[in-house]
C-alpha cells in the first residue's frame, strides 16, 4: 500500500520514460528543524595542524595494513594502509606532511593515523588526462587510478554500506546531489572549486556500470547549475521530508536493491574528487566543511582537508563549555570531541550542548522549546514547524520495549515495517531479515526512527549488528 | 529542588552494588527517574539528539485521555445511588458518594498493582515500566462501582501476573492486561460483576419498581421472553433512561468509565490528536459494530436484532473499549493494515456476542480478548504479503 506515497505525474508515461527520469514525491518524513544552519559562506579558521585518517570509518576494514611509520614523510594522495581482504584499495593521506602518531586501541585495534601537514601541501603524481581521453579510458584502467589514487573509498556498495569491491560491477550507481539531515551542508555550494570536476567524474563512474548512473535532486528547491546541467545520468526529483535526501530511500523509490544485486552510492564530493584525480593527476582531499550548531557563531563553511581536528575547525566561534563536538550531522555523526578528527565520509562539524543533567518531572512538563515528532502531553513543537530548536544530547527518557507502534512507519517513506525488522534482527532470524528488506537499508536510513522512538532504542546499531549477521553469514 | 536531588544522591550508596538494598536499585532508579528525567545522554555513536517523547509521557498521556472519564464516572456512581433511592441531591453529594466508592477501588488497583510490579522488577532485575500507569486506571474505571476492593486486589494481581509479567513483562504481553483483570472477575466471581451490580445503593432501600438492569440486559430478557426490546426500554422504571440521547450522555447504569460515549470521545479525541491511540482502530471497532448491526436489523428474528444499529454503539462498554482497551499498541495488530481489520472485527465480534449469546450480555470485553489472541495472526499475513512483495520485485 505504500506504493500509493510514490505519486508519479499523471503523464508520467511517454514523455518522461524516453527521458527515463524520475520524479518522487515522498509524503512522510520528518524534518528537524534545528538551530545553526550554515550560510552559504566561507569563513576563515585557524588550519588543522594535524589530519587523520581513520580506519574505523569503514566498515569493512577489518584488518588494517600500514604503509607508514611514525616518522615518515608522505605526499597528499600517499598511500597510508589497505586492507587485507581489499589488496589495491589504498586508504591515502589528505595532507602532505610527517606521520607523526599511529594511535591504537584496545588489542592494538588500529584507530588513527596522524599526519602534520606541511604549509604548502605536496601532491603525489598521478596520471592525468584531459576530458577526451576520460571518454577512451577502459573500466579497467579507470578502476586502477582510482583504488590507487585514493578516491575509491568515496564508492559505497549496498548492500551492507562498505567501501566497494573493485572487481564487482553494480547494477546502478546512486549519487543524491541534496542532504535533508538536519543542520545539514548544501551538497552543490560544497564542491567549491572542485565543481569544474564534476562532471569528469560521472563519466569515469558511467564506466563501472552497463546500468544507470542517477543523479538525483531536490525537487523543492532551486538546484546549483552543477547538477541540473550533468550530462549522461538520469537526473531524478525527489521532494520530501528528511529522509528524502538519504540516497537508500531514493534508491528504494528509483530502482530498489533485491537479494543480489549490487548498487553503488557516491557523494557529489566523491565524484568530483574522482573527476580532479583523473584530470589533475592528484588525490586533493581539501574540503568545505559546514560548521553548524546552536552553540556556533555565525555557523558557514570553512575551507579545509579530509580528516581535520574536529575543535579547530569550530575554532573561536564556539561559546560554552559542556558541549558536544560532533563529526557528521546530529542524526548519524560521531561525538569525537573536541581534540577528535573529522570522518572521512563528513562533510560538517556539528556543536550542540551536552544533556548530561537531571530536569524535575521532565516527562510531564510541557514544553515549548523541546523538539518532538509526537504531540504526546505537552509537547508543543508540532504548533510552531517553523521554529528552530536549540537540541542539546539529553535522551529525554530509558531504554524501553517496543510499544508505541505506527510511528517508525510515518518517517520512513519506504515500503518497509522497521519494528519487524528490528525484532527480526533481535532475534537472529536471518530469513526475515533478509525478507523484511535490510539489504535496503544502512544505518542512515534508519536514524530518523532512532530519533523518534519513545523506547530510545540505538536502532542504528542494531541495523548494524543485523548487517553483519547476515554478511558473515 | 537541589534537596531532593542531595536526597537521592545520598541514598544512591546504599542501591548500588555492595550497598545494602542493592537489590532493590531498580526501585530506586525507577522512583528517581519519575521526579527527575534522567541525566542520560546519546551514544558516541548513533544520533546525537533524541526526541523529547518517553514512554513516560505517552502513557500519561492516555491516562490524561481518561480523566473526562472519570470524573462523569464518579458523578455518575452518584446520581444513580440517589436517582435509585428516590433523594434529590446537590452536584456535590453526588460527587461525594461517587468518590466514596471509586477513589478507594483506584488506590487499590495502583497499590497492588504497582507492588506486583515492584515485586517483579526486584527479582527480574529489569527497570519498572510505566505501563501501569495505563492499566491501574483502566482497571478501576471498568469496574462496577460495588465491587468488593479484595476482588479489584485479587484481580489485578492475577492480571499483572499473569496476563503480562509471565511473558516478560511491559510490551510483552499478549492480551490486553486491564481487561485480563475483569475477565478473571467476570469467570471466578461473576455474582459482583454481572447482575444487578451496577447500582449503588449504601444501606438504603431502592425505590418501588427499581431495575438495575442495564440496556444489554434488556436485550438479553427481550429475547429470552419475546417481548419487544424497544417498548421494554421505553417503559423502563425512570423516564427516559435509555433514549438513545441518555445513553449518549452516559446518565445510565454500568461500570464506572464506560456509560458516557461524549466523555470517552473526548478522551478519544485526545489519544487521535496526540496520535497515541490509533484512530483506524477506534474508527474501525465502531464501524465495525454498526455494520454488524445493521446486518442484523436486515436479517431480522428478534427484537434485540431489530435494535437499531447507532443503539449499539452507546450501549455497554464498546466506545469504552474501543478507545481505550482496543488501541493498547501492545495488545492491538501492529501493522497499519492490520489495525483495520484487528478494530473492525472487535466491533462485528461484540454485537455478534450482545445478541446471540444469552449467557454475555456485554460482548466488547471477549471480543478484545479474542481479537488480542488474532492480532499476531493478522499481522502475520500483512507482513507476509510485505515480504512477498519485496520477492515479486525481485522476479521482475
Amino acid at each position: 500500500m505504500n506504493i500509493f506515497f510514490i505519486l508519479l505525474p499523471r503523464f508520467s508515461s511517454r514523455a518522461i520514460l524516453i527521458k527515463m527520469s524520475k520524479t518522487i514525491k515522498l509524503k512522510r518524513g520528518f524534518d528537524i528543524n534545528l538551530a545553526g544552519k550554515p550560510d552559504k559562506k566561507i569563513s576563515s579558521s585557524t588550519p588543522s595542524e594535524t589530519y587523520a585518517i581513520k580506519p574505523t570509518d569503514f566498515p569493512n576494514i577489518t584488518r588494517p595494513k600500514l604503509l607508514v611509520n611514525e616518522g615518515d614523510t608522505v605526499k597528499a594522495g600517499s598511500p597510508l594502509l589497505y586492507d587485507k581482504f581489499m589488496e589495491d584499495v589504498m586508504f591515502c593521506s589528505p595532507v602532505s606532511g610527517e606521520v607523526v602518531e599511529i594511535k591504537r586501541g584496545e588489542k592494538r585495534k588500529l584507530l588513527e593515523v596522524k599526519v602534520l601537514a606541511d604549509k604548502e601541501i605536496v601532491y603525489e603524481d598521478y596520471k592525468k588526462f584531459s576530458p577526451s581521453d576520460v571518454a577512451g579510458l577502459s573500466r579497467e584502467d579507470a578502476i586502477a587510478a582510482m583504488v590507487k589514487g585514493g578516491v575509491w573509498p568515496n564508492i559505497i556498495q549496498r548492500p551492507y554500506g562498505l567501501v566497494a569491491d573493485p572487481s564487482s560491477e553494480p547494477k546502478a550507481i546512486f549519487i543524491s546531489g541534496f542532504d535533508s539531515n538536519p543542520l545539514a551542508p548544501d551538497l552543490a555550494f560544497q564542491l567549491d572549486d572542485k565543481a569544474q570536476y564534476f562532471q569528469s567524474g560521472l563519466d569515469v563512474l558511467k564506466k563501472m556500470t552497463s546500468g544507470k548512473v542517477h543523479l538525483n535532486i531536490n525537487g523543492q528547491a532551486e538546484v546549483a547549475q552543477v547538477f541540473s546541467q550533468a550530462t549522461g545520468v538520469e537526473i531524478n526529483k525527489i521532494s520530501g521530508q528528511h529522509p528524502a535526501g538519504n540516497v537508500g530511500v531514493q534508491i528504494h523509490h528509483l530502482d530498489p536493491i533485491n537479494k543480489g544485486d549490487i548498487v553503488w552510492t557516491v557523494t557529489p564530493y566523491g565524484v568530483a574528487q574522482i573527476g580532479q584525480l583523473f584530470i589533475e593527476g592528484k588525490y586533493d582531499a581539501s574540503k568545505l566543511i559546514a560548521v553548524t550548531g546552536s552553540e556556533v557563531k555565525d555557523p558557514a563553511y570553512v575551507k579545509t582537508y579530509v580528516g581535520a581536528q574536529v575543535g579547530k575547525l569550530a575554532g573561536d566561534k564556539v561559546s560554552g563549555t559542556n558541549l558536544r563536538f560532533i563529526s557528521g550531522n546530529p542524526l548519524t555523526g560521531e561525538n569525537v570531541g573536541q581534540e577528535g578528527y573529522l570522518g572521512f565520509y563528513h562533510g560538517q562539524v556539528t556543536v550542540i550542548p551536552e544533556g548530561d543533567y537531571e530536569e524535575f518531572l521532565g516527562w510531564l512538563k510541557p514544553s515549548a522549546t523541546k523538539l518532538s515528532f509526537h504531540k504526546a502531553l505537552g509537547l508543543l513543537s508540532f504548533l510552531n514547524k517553523k521554529k528552530e530548536y536549540v537540541v542539546d544530547t539529553n535522551t529525554h527518557g530509558e531504554d524501553r520495549p517496543f510499544v508505541v507502534t505506527g510511528a517508525f512507519e510515518e518517517v520512513l517513506p519506504m515500503d518497509i515495517l522497521p519494528t519487524y525488522l528490528f525484532k527480526a534482527i533481535l532475534a537472529e532470524d536471518f530469513d526475515d531479515m533478509e525478507a523484511l528488506g535490510i539489504f535496503e537499508l544502512v544505518e542512515e536510513d534508519v536514524a530518523i526512527c532512532e530519533f523518534i522512538d519513545p523506547s530510545k532504542h540505538e536502532l542504528q546499531k542494531l541495523l548494524r549488528q543485523g548487517i553483519d549477521l547476515i554478511k558473515n553469514n | 529542588m537541589k534537596a531532593l536531588q542531595n536526597l537521592f544522591d545520598n541514598l544512591k550508596p546504599n542501591f548500588e552494588k555492595g550497598g545494602k538494598w542493592e537489590k532493590f536499585y531498580t526501585l530506586y532508579e525507577g522512583h528517581r527517574t519519575i521526579v527527575f528525567a534522567p541525566d542520560s545522554t546519546t551514544s558516541n555513536t548513533g544520533t546525537q539528539i533524541k526526541d523529547a517523547v518517553d514512554l513516560k509521557r505517552v502513557m500519561i498521556t492516555v491516562v490524561i485521555a481518561m480523566i473526562p472519564a472519570l470524573i462523569f464516572g464518579m458523578w455518575n456512581v452518584g446520581h444513580q445511588h440517589f436517582i435509585a433511592t428516590g433523594e434529590e441531591a446537590t452536584l456535590l453529594a453526588k460527587f461525594g458518594i461517587g468518590a466514596m466508592k471509586v477513589v478507594p477501588i483506584l488506590i487499590v488497583s495502583y497499590a497492588v498493582g504497582l507492588a506486583t510490579e515492584f515485586v517483579f522488577c526486584v527479582v527480574r532485575n529489569h527497570p519498572i515500566s510505566e505501563g501501569y500507569l495505563v492499566t491501574g486506571m483502566l482497571i478501576g474505571l471498568i469496574m462496577p462501582a460495588t465491587i468488593p476492593l479484595w476482588q479489584v486486589a485479587l484481580a489485578t494481581i492475577f492480571a499483572v501476573v499473569i496476563g503480562k509479567e509471565a511473558f516478560g513483562g511491559t510490551g510483552m504481553n499478549i492480551l490486553n492486561v486491564a481487561l485480563t483483570a475483569r475477565a478473571f472477575l467476570y469467570f471466578a466471581y461473576p455474582g459482583q460483576i454481572s447482575g444487578d451490580v451496577w447500582t449503588y445503593f449504601g444501606d438504603k432501600q431502592p425505590v418501588d419498581g427499581f431495575s438495575g438492569a442495564t440496556v444489554l440486559a434488556y436485550g438479553a430478557s427481550a429475547v429470552s421472553n419475546g417481548t419487544d426490546m424497544m417498548q421494554d426500554m421505553a417503559g423502563h422504571w425512570y423516564d427516559g433512561m435509555f433514549s438513545f440521547w441518555n445513553m449518549f450522555l452516559g446518565i445510565i447504569p454500568g461500570s464506572i468509565g464506560e456509560t458516557s460515549v461524549v466523555m470517552i470521545l473526548i478522551g478519544a479525541l485526545i489519544l487521535v490528536f496526540t496520535n497515541v491511540g490509533s484512530w483506524k482502530i477506534i474508527v474501525s471497532v465502531f464501524a465495525g459494530a454498526y455494520a454488524m448491526g445493521l446486518l442484523f436489523n436486515a436479517v431480522g428474528g428478534n427484537s434485540y436484532m431489530m435494535l437499531p444499529a447507532h443503539f449499539h454503539l452507546v450501549a455497554g462498554g464498546l466506545a469504552f473499549g474501543a478507545v481505550f482497551m482496543a488501541t493498547d499498541p501492545v495488545s492491538a495488530a501492529q501493522t497499519e493494515t492490520g489495525k483495520w481489520i484487528y478494530g473492525f472485527m472487535i466491533g462485528i465480534l461484540t454485537v455478534l456476542i450482545r445478541v446471540l449469546n444469552p449467557a454475555y450480555p456485554e460482548g466488547i470485553m471477549l471480543a478484545i480478548l479474542f481479537m488480542n489472541v488474532f492480532a499476531p495472526l493478522i499481522d502475520y499475513y500483512v507482513v507476509d504479503a510485505n515480504k512477498k512483495r519485496r520477492l515479486k520485485r525481485a522476479t521482475i
